[in-house]
This record gives structure tokens, C-alpha cells and sequence, in this order.
């Protein structure tokens, strides 16, 4: 018996011993490697239980599928562990500080997730007929009530589905405008060259021609210039306000006048509303349309890149011109204007843009962030969010270049560049170098005015703590950047991969899966 | 205000760090007329979880559910049974609060996902490869449009009269600006879809057909001879797909020669939630892999040449191209996909075609006990779970009708062709897995009484 442990005794003093040891399964504790579908799943196996359908006759008409699709299954267990493993490999806003400039990556309230999962919101179908659905009609609203109150405008489009197909209904909405007064000549747009891809991308969709606005050097719209370039070609400008280097246009009821003077439209891109809403309503500054992307200021998911949401607020002179379909309050309730009833009263409706309502799922969620806040927290919010972007600002700009830290604070977010860095260091490996400390980067390389640009945006659902957590983090990283150390060109180290190949992506595009190819087959 | 950490003591000390006396300092740049001097006028104060879920709550139970009901809606939008695991993952807050996987390093979740997303859609919908997801099927319905016209350099587009109302609707409201020719009809109410007129009218001008497979009043047909006709003519034939459990069932148009399959992917995964968030699913060849729109997910290695993935082919994307870009698309339905494909996985091949013979055969049973009630015709003899009905009198107020008695009978043709008298008497069916046989019965004795 004299393998028995009697006394109980086990090692309980460690060692540090060698810490680099490949492992057999390539896993390394918590870092756990997975596997696609493809390669653990099998088309025999299933995580359902259904019965044999009964038989009977077919009415197929011939088209009976006989073939293989190649559709893996997994069970129930294998599903959930291989989603969960995945999940593992994100970085997220519940892991820690996302400063991910201009994309707004601030908490989600779980009770916006809750509340849209109430099955009179989740389980109701689109077509439900109007009598049947009018809770859900006042859902949209009283978010359009909202929307419209905390930017002054006349009215919104609810439908667009996420922030560029907003700016769509708003040039669309532009264009309908001109059209009606008979001015198709107008067919450029302005916009400045800080602004986000998809507005010339948005505008050249809907037709018009894109011309820059230059900036002046202080990172904002040059007026003068754009005076200049008024006339009778231009449909209008497209700013962003508060703009992508994170500044208030101080111009911008200047902007809208002489817009508006010269027979043009002023869109805005609403990206960063997060920094005002509640202190400033972009119609007093002469605005004519502005989508919100519900997912930035009003804290829907961004589940990984979408569903966005993006209605647009509009002028009075833009209003006759929105799409379908559209909710209105009656007497009797709500109503739904579609293109059978567009005629009444709205025909100069340019039409629709998406099958159903819009981001219903969305809505549900911002109604619930909105009614949270009220109208003291959402002016907090924005207070909170200009105040840590202006903190990390003033607590970087002895280590990183900020090229507009002379004109003044900065509104949500806060820009530096790479100027400083030594040959061979770019702005990419302070971002993989933040990786290493457990921070996702920041917006890096955009917007294209600012070299190298690095774009942090902490939001308002920091805490002070963490702010000062990420600051010294980030400036330990400049630091090392700026003093060469070899080892942060090549970060990170840590994360679950080193840098991958994009350029072999791009090159030869895998884009599914494919059986590997068999020994046989391969000589 | 739970979700504002600051307090006002930090808030002091930050000021201070700032040298800033009050927030209202960092505020300079906006103009004193645009400044509200204090909380917006006319919205509440801030209010507790309990208030806002009272108030939403009240909201939602002035909706009939669909769980709610007997229960024939589909068009578009389809009710099925959405296993509990999948929405408990993609709650995961790793995936529910990432954004778009732009350091893939420490996205390597999504972008997996993507990768599997993307591979399973392919798939399904007989094609080489699909993107990583878009809004939803009517707008990446327009989205192919614009893409065939890329391909083919040609500017007209013939739309099947089977195609849904509102895809058409989105269609035309763009083509009023970009230019593009859309040839478009509605549908009779007949057994068989349009396919010989579409053949005739294809010609050396047209970029692509567009067919919807099941069509709007559920007719499905052979799409080989439709996909021969327009490559005669260097034409594309684009699919359009709102019901891809029918795929489970029936031939996938990849497999039938569709150059571009798209669809709706919301019934697999995604509940109904009042049209949105769905998820657009879109598919094509490999050649015209570069023409395609949307975000790409590709492999790749790491620098230690481990596998891993990557968003690829963003040079066709607006970030990089700007007004040349192939799309102004951004973002893309990711979490919705995510659901799609999480569904699809605990299904896999076996049980996505017990699903879709349940389907058929649910269908194919209440079509039988529905077109034995006195002034109804089946008008569709073969369809996947959806089929139209002609009733003996105007099918619109028969579903206001019996709404209003708790049934959710069907989308009525007058609905989505309002005015259109030729198809005013026609009522869409849906019958999916949750469908009961009490369902039908409840229906059909409706009907028995709706028509007497």
C-alpha cells in the first residue's frame, strides 16, 4: 500500500522554470486554437432535432434538390464551444477601452438588448397588418420625435440601414430637391478631403461628380475657398461636424449661408453627433440633411461591423423629397405612407431604398438609450466624451505630434501624427504595440490630411481610471516607438496572431473553403 | 446616469489637467448661437432601467406576434424556429461589442466567422464564392444590378414580375439616378412564373435578368433555360433568393447557371424584428470576384506563418477608391450573419434538409385543406412553403379582417400591388416548421366564413 499518498502531500511552491515551451496542440492555455467548420463538422451531423417530415406529395415541380450541398454540422456542445473559442480571438468594448477614433465604440446597455428582444418587437413581421402593429409604429415614433428634437431639424428618414446608405438618402434627397426646381445642371458636390470614404464614395453612387474643398491649416474647412467655388454647378457641400480631425467647424452656420445663398444644400455627416448631442442642434447651424448612425451616439452594437442604422434628419426644404415608407399620426393612429398613399400628400417622395421599415431591431435599442439618458444625461454624454478626448490630448502632446493641439480643445477625439518617429517606424507599430498592452489602437492612417494620423476617441463610458491606465500605456509604446526599440516594429507578440500577410490575401484571394486537396490528386 | 463613470471630482481633476476652468472652454469653437444653455427642452430626464423597460414593455404588447398567433406571413420575411443557443452566442459580448475587424490580430473571431459565413453561403447558393454579408436582399438586389452593369458594360436590367414589389421599388428609386434602364412587369396570377417572356425580351443591350427563385407568390421554376438565353446574349442572370431554406429542398440557381445569386438571409438565424436588421447575402463566380461589392473576408498566414484571416480586396472599397470605389457600402450585417451562420452550423446539411422537407410538406398539406374551402383556388401548384391563393373577393380586407380576430391569414397581393385590380383578389400563404395543424384549420374554417 505504500503508493498510497497518506499524508496528502502535493507541490505547492512554483517555479518559473522555462516559459517560451512550444505546446503539442498549439493552444496556449487560454489561447485556444479552433479549427473552421468545415474541418470538424460533417454533413451527417446535426445540432436539431427534427422529426421525418411526413410524406406526401410533392409539389417541387421537378427541382428536387439531389446533390450535396457540403454544409458541416456540429451538435448542440460542439456549436456553442466552437463560437465561444472564436469569441475568445475578439477584442471588445467589454474587454476594455476601444479608442477607436471617429467609430465611437462606447458601452452597449444590456438593457437596449433586452428591450428589443420583447417578442412584440423581435417576432413581429413587416407586413403585419398596420392595425395589428401600431405599438411598433409608435416605437419609431417617438424616436423620430426624439431625433428630431435633439437636432432641430423638421424631420427624419427613418429607413436608411446603417451610416452610408443615410448619406445616400440624403444626397438622394439633394438631387430629388435640384430636380424639382428644375436644376439638373447642379451635379457636384464638395467635399473636403478629411472627409470618410463613403462620402465622395456615396455621392459618385447617386450620380453627382466629387470636388475637394481644401482645408486651412488650423484642420478646418477653408472658407474663402469654398465661396470661391460656388456656383450655379454646385449642389452642395458634404461636411463633417464636429470634422475627422475631431474640431468644431466654427464656420459652419458661415458654410450653410453661403451654401444656401448660392442655390446649393448643406449635408452633414453625423458621424461624430455623439460630441454635441444635447448642447448643439445642427439645425441652428443652417443644416439641411444628417444621418445619425444610431450604433455610434446612441450605443447600439456594432456586432463586429453591423447592422449599423442611419436615419437622416432633414430641413423643411428637404422634407417633401424623403423616402418611403414612412410612419405618420393620425387621428385614428398610425399609419404607414407607402407608395399607394404617397400620392396625397407626398409625391415628391424620391422613392424607396430598403424593402421593409429599417433598423426596427435598432430602433428599439437607441428609444431605450435615448429614454436612459433623458436630456440631462445626453448632454452629459457629450460633456464626458470632449472632456476624455481633451484629456488624453493634453496628456500626450509632449510625447505625440498633435497638429491641431495650438487651435484650441479638441471636441470627442483627439489626432496626432507620426511626425517624431524615427525612419522606420510608422503609426502601425504604436497601434501593435497598444495590442501587446491589451488595448485595441486607434484609428490609424485616417484621416488622410494628417500624416501617419492616429485618431482616439475614448467615448464617455471611461472612467478616469482607465483613461490613466491607457495613457500611460500609450505613451510607454510612443516612447519605444520614438527610441527605435526593434521589438515594436514587430509586435504584437502576444495577441492569438502575429501581423498577417494581407498583400498574399489580396494576391491569391482564398475566399471559402475548399477540400484540401488529396495527396493523389496533388502529384 | 448608470452608464457615465466620471465623477464630478474627476471631472474637476481632469479640467485641471486640461487647464480648462469648465467644460463650457471646451466648447469655444461652437458658435454662442448654436450653444443650448441648458438640457434639450421637451425630452424627460434621465430614468431608471425599470421606468424604460415599463415603457417599452407597453409598446411591445400593442403588437400581435407572431408567436401570438395562427400565423401565414411571409413575402419577404419568414417565421422560423431559431435554436437558443444561437442568440446566447451572439450575445457573447466579444462578438456583440467588437467593431469591424480592422486589427485582425485580435479579430481573428469575426474574421473566422466571416471566412465560415462566407464559405457556407457560397454554398448554399451554388456559387463560388460570397461576400461577408449586406444590409439586407433588397438593396444587395440593387447592388447586383449595379454589378452586372460593371460586368457587361451595358445598362439595362429586365426584372422578372416574380420579383418582390419592394425589391423593384428599390431598384427603380436608384435607376431614376444613375441612369440605369430597368425593364419591369408585375406578375398574373398564374401556375408559372415569366420565364419564356423574360427570354424574349433579353437582347444585345441587357446587362442581366433578374429572377426570383421562389418568386413573390412562391412559384418556383427551372432556371437552366433562362441562364443559357441571357449568356447567349453576353447577358448575366441574377438570382434573387428571400426563403434560403428552400435551398435545403430544391436546386440552388448556381447550380442552374445564375452568374449572381443574392438573397435575404433572415430566416435562417434572424427573427422577424419588423424588417431589421437582416442580413443581404450575396454570391457570385470566382471571374467576377473583383466586380464584387461588400466586405471580403480572406486567408492568409501571420507572420509566423500560422493561417489566419483577413478583411482582402479592399481596394474595390470606399475607404481606399473614395468616388471610384465599386460601392459606398461600409458596414456590412455582420452580427446578423453571424446568427446565419451559427443557425446554419447546428442545422448543417441533414438537418437544413429535414427543415426544408417539413417546410414542403407543412405547405404542401395546407394547401390541400386551404383550397378545399368554398371561393378559394390554389393558383400555385408547385412551390418550396409559400403559395398564393385567389379568393372569391378581395383578399385585403379579409386580412384586416381577421387580424383584427387574432389570425394573421397571409400578405394580401393588394398589399403589395395596391390598385393593381388583376391581383387584388390574391393572398400569399407562408407554412413553416411552426406552423400547426390547428393553424391551417383555424385558418381555413376563417376563410370558410370570410367567403360565405
Amino acid at each position: 500500500m505504500s503508493n498510497i499518498n497518506a499524508s496528502g502531500w502535493r507541490p505547492t511552491t512554483p517555479e518559473a522554470g522555462e516559459s517560451n515551451a512550444a505546446t503539442a496542440t498549439g493552444n496556449r492555455a487560454l489561447m485556444l486554437e479552433e479549427p473552421l467548420i468545415f474541418e470538424i463538422g460533417s454533413i451527417s451531423k446535426t445540432g436539431v432535432d427534427f422529426g421525418d417530415a411526413p410524406t406526401g406529395t410533392s409539389r417541387l415541380g421537378g427541382l428536387e434538390r439531389h446533390q450535396d450541398i457540403g454544409l458541416p454540422g456540429l451538435s448542440e456542445p460542439e456549436t456553442v464551444r466552437h463560437y465561444t473559442r472564436l469569441s475568445r480571438q475578439n477584442y471588445a468594448i467589454d474587454l476594455g477601452l476601444f479608442p477607436l477614433g471617429s467609430c465611437t465604440m462606447k458601452h452597449n446597455p444590456r438593457l437596449n438588448e433586452r428591450m428589443a428582444r420583447l417578442p412584440g418587437f423581435a417576432d413581429l413581421h413587416p407586413l403585419t397588418p398596420v392595425d395589428a402593429c401600431q405599438g411598433a409604429f409608435e416605437v419609431i415614433d417617438q424616436l423620430a420625435h426624439w431625433l428630431i428634437t435633439l437636432t432641430g431639424m423638421h424631420s427624419v428618414a427613418m429607413s436608411p440601414k446603417a451610416g452610408a446608405h443615410g448619406e445616400l438618402c440624403g444626397v438622394l434627397a439633394i438631387r430629388a430637391a435640384l430636380d424639382a426646381r428644375g436644376e439638373q445642371a447642379r451635379k457636384i458636390l464638395l467635399v473636403p478631403i478629411s472627409a470618410h470614404g463613403t462620402n465622395p464614395a456615396t455621392a459618385a453612387f447617386a450620380g453627382f461628380t466629387v470636388e475637394d474643398i481644401p482645408a486651412t491649416d488650423d484642420g478646418r474647412v477653408d472658407l474663402e475657398a469654398l465661396k470661391a467655388r460656388l456656383g450655379p454647378d454646385i449642389a452642395g457641400v458634404m461636411i463633417t461636424n464636429p470634422n475627422t480631425c475631431g474640431l468644431f467647424e466654427r464656420d459652419m452656420r458661415a458654410i450653410s449661408d453661403a451654401v444656401h445663398a448660392a442655390g446649393g444644400y448643406v449635408y452633414c455627416d453625423g458621424a461624430n453627433f455623439n460630441a454635441i448631442v444635447g448642447r448643439v442642434r445642427p439645425g441652428d447651424l443652417g443644416v439641411d440633411a444628417m444621418h445619425i448612425n444610431l450604433h455610434k451616439t446612441f450605443s447600439t452594437p456594432h456586432g463586429g461591423g453591423g447592422p449599423g442604422s442611419g436615419p437622416v434628419v432633414l430641413s423643411e426644404a428637404l422634407t417633401p423629397y424623403a423616402p418611403l415608407p414612412f410612419v405618420e399620426k393620425t387621428a385614428d393612429g398610425f399609419r404607414l405612407v407607402e407608395e399607394e398613399t404617397a400620392g396625397e400628400h407626398h409625391a415628391g417622395s424620391f422613392g424607396r431604398m430598403t424593402a421593409f421599415h429599417g433598423q426596427m431591431g435598432m430602433f428599439t435599442r437607441a428609444l431605450t438609450y435615448i429614454l436612459s439618458h433623458g436630456a440631462d444625461g445626453l448632454r452629459q454624454v457629450a460633456e464626458d466624451a470632449v472632456l476624455n478626448a481633451n484629456y488624453i490630448l493634453r496628456s500626450m502632446e509632449d510625447v505625440l505630434d498633435a497638429p491641431f493641439a495650438k487651435s484650441g480643445p479638441c471636441m470627442h477625439e483627439a489626432i496626432f501624427s507620426d511626425k517624431g518617429l524615427p525612419e522606420g517606424f510608422s503609426t502601425i507599430d504604436i497601434a501593435k504595440g497598444l495590442i501587446d498592452e491589451g488595448y485595441h489602437p486607434m484609428t490609424v492612417y485616417f484621416p488622410l490630411v494628417v500624416h501617419g494620423a492616429m485618431l482616439v476617441e475614448p467615448t464617455e463610458t471611461e472612467s478616469k481610471a482607465t483613461l490613466d491606465q491607457f495613457i500611460h500605456a500609450f505613451r510607454s509604446v510612443a516612447e519605444r516607438a520614438k527610441g527605435g526599440d526593434p521589438a515594436i516594429r514587430t509586435a504584437p507578440h502576444f495577441a492569438p496572431r502575429r501581423r498577417l500577410d494581407e498583400t498574399l490575401a489580396a494576391r491569391k484571394p482564398v475566399l471559402a473553403w475548399k477540400e484540401p486537396v488529396g495527396a493523389q490528386a496533388a502529384e | 446616469m448608470r452608464y457615465l463613470p466620471l465623477t464630478p471630482t474627476d471631472r474637476q481633476e481632469m479640467l485641471g489637467v486640461i487647464g480648462a476652468r469648465s467644460i463650457d472652454d471646451l466648447f469655444v469653437d461652437v458658435p454662442g448661437v448654436a450653444q443650448l444653455d441648458g438640457p434639450i427642452h421637451g425630452l424627460p430626464l434621465h430614468a431608471s432601467e425599470l421606468a424604460v423597460e415599463r415603457h417599452m414593455t407597453v409598446l411591445a404588447k400593442k403588437n400581435l406576434a407572431a408567436g401570438d398567433a395562427p400565423f401565414f406571413l411571409g413575402a419577404g420575411a419568414y417565421k422560423h424556429h431559431v435554436p437558443a443557443s444561437v442568440d446566447h452566442l451572439i450575445q457573447r459580448g466579444e462578438f456583440l461589442t467588437a467593431y469591424t475587424p480592422y486589427q485582425p490580430e485580435i479579430a481573428q473571431g469575426t474574421l473566422q466567422m466571416m471566412f465560415e459565413f462566407q464559405s457556407q453561403v457560397a454554398r448554399l447558393l451554388g456559387c463560388d464564392v460570397a461576400n461577408a454579408s449586406m444590409y439586407d436582399g433588397s438593396t444587395a438586389c440593387w447592388e447586383a444590378i449595379v454589378m452586372a452593369r460593371r460586368v457587361t458594360k451595358r445598362g439595362k436590367a429586365i426584372l422578372s414580375g416574380g420579383l418582390h414589389p419592394h425589391y423593384v421599388s428599390v431598384a427603380n428609386t436608384m435607376a431614376k439616378f444613375t441612369g440605369d434602364q430597368l425593364v419591369t412587369s408585375i406578375p398574373t396570377l398564374s401556375a408559372t412564373p415569366d420565364t419564356d417572356d423574360l427570354i424574349a425580351q433579353i437582347d444585345d443591350n441587357t446587362s442581366c435578368v433578374v429572377v426570383q427563385y421562389p418568386d413573390i407568390l412562391g412559384r418556383i421554376a427551372d432556371l437552366s433555360k433562362l441562364a443559357e438565353a441571357a449568356h447567349a446574349k453576353k447577358a448575366l442572370l441574377v438570382a434573387v433568393v428571400t426563403e434560403p431554406v428552400a435551398l435545403g429542398a430544391i436546386k440552388s440557381p448556381g447550380e442552374m447557371g445564375a452568374d449572381i445569386v443574392v438573397g435575404e438571409g433572415q430566416s435562417i438565424g434572424v427573427g422577424l424584428q419588423f424588417g431589421g436588421p437582416y442580413v443581404g447575402l450575396f454570391a457570385c463566380s470566382e471571374k467576377l470576384v473583383r466586380q464584387m461589392p461588400g466586405r471580403l473576408c480572406g486567408e492568409t498566414v501571420d507572420a509566423e506563418g500560422k493561417r489566419g484571416f483577413v478583411l482582402t480586396l479592399s481596394t474595390r472599397e470606399q475607404h481606399i477608391r473614395r468616388e471610384k470605389a465599386t460601392s459606398n457600402i461600409c458596414t456590412s450585417s455582420v452580427l446578423c450573419a453571424l446568427a446565419w451562420s451559427i443557425h446554419m452550423t447546428l442545422l448543417g446539411e441533414k438537418g437544413l434538409r429535414q427543415l426544408a422537407a417539413i417546410n414542403h410538406a407543412g405547405a404542401s398539406a395546407a394547401a390541400e385543406v386551404l383550397a378545399g374551402v368554398p371561393g378559394v383556388e390554389l393558383v400555385t401548384p408547385r412551390f418550396f412553403n409559400e403559395f398564393t391563393l385567389k379568393l372569391s373577393k378581395e383578399a385585403r380586407p379579409v386580412v384586416r379582417d381577421l387580424a383584427a380576430k387574432g389570425i394573421l391569414a397571409g400578405v394580401s397581393l393588394g398589399r403589395l400591388y395596391p390598385g393593381e385590380a388583376s391581383l387584388a383578389n390574391g393572398l400569399i400563404v407562408a407554412v413553416t416548421e411552426t406552423t400547426t395543424k390547428e393553424d391551417v384549420e383555424t385558418l381555413a374554417s376563417a376563410l370558410r366564413e370570410a367567403l360565405a
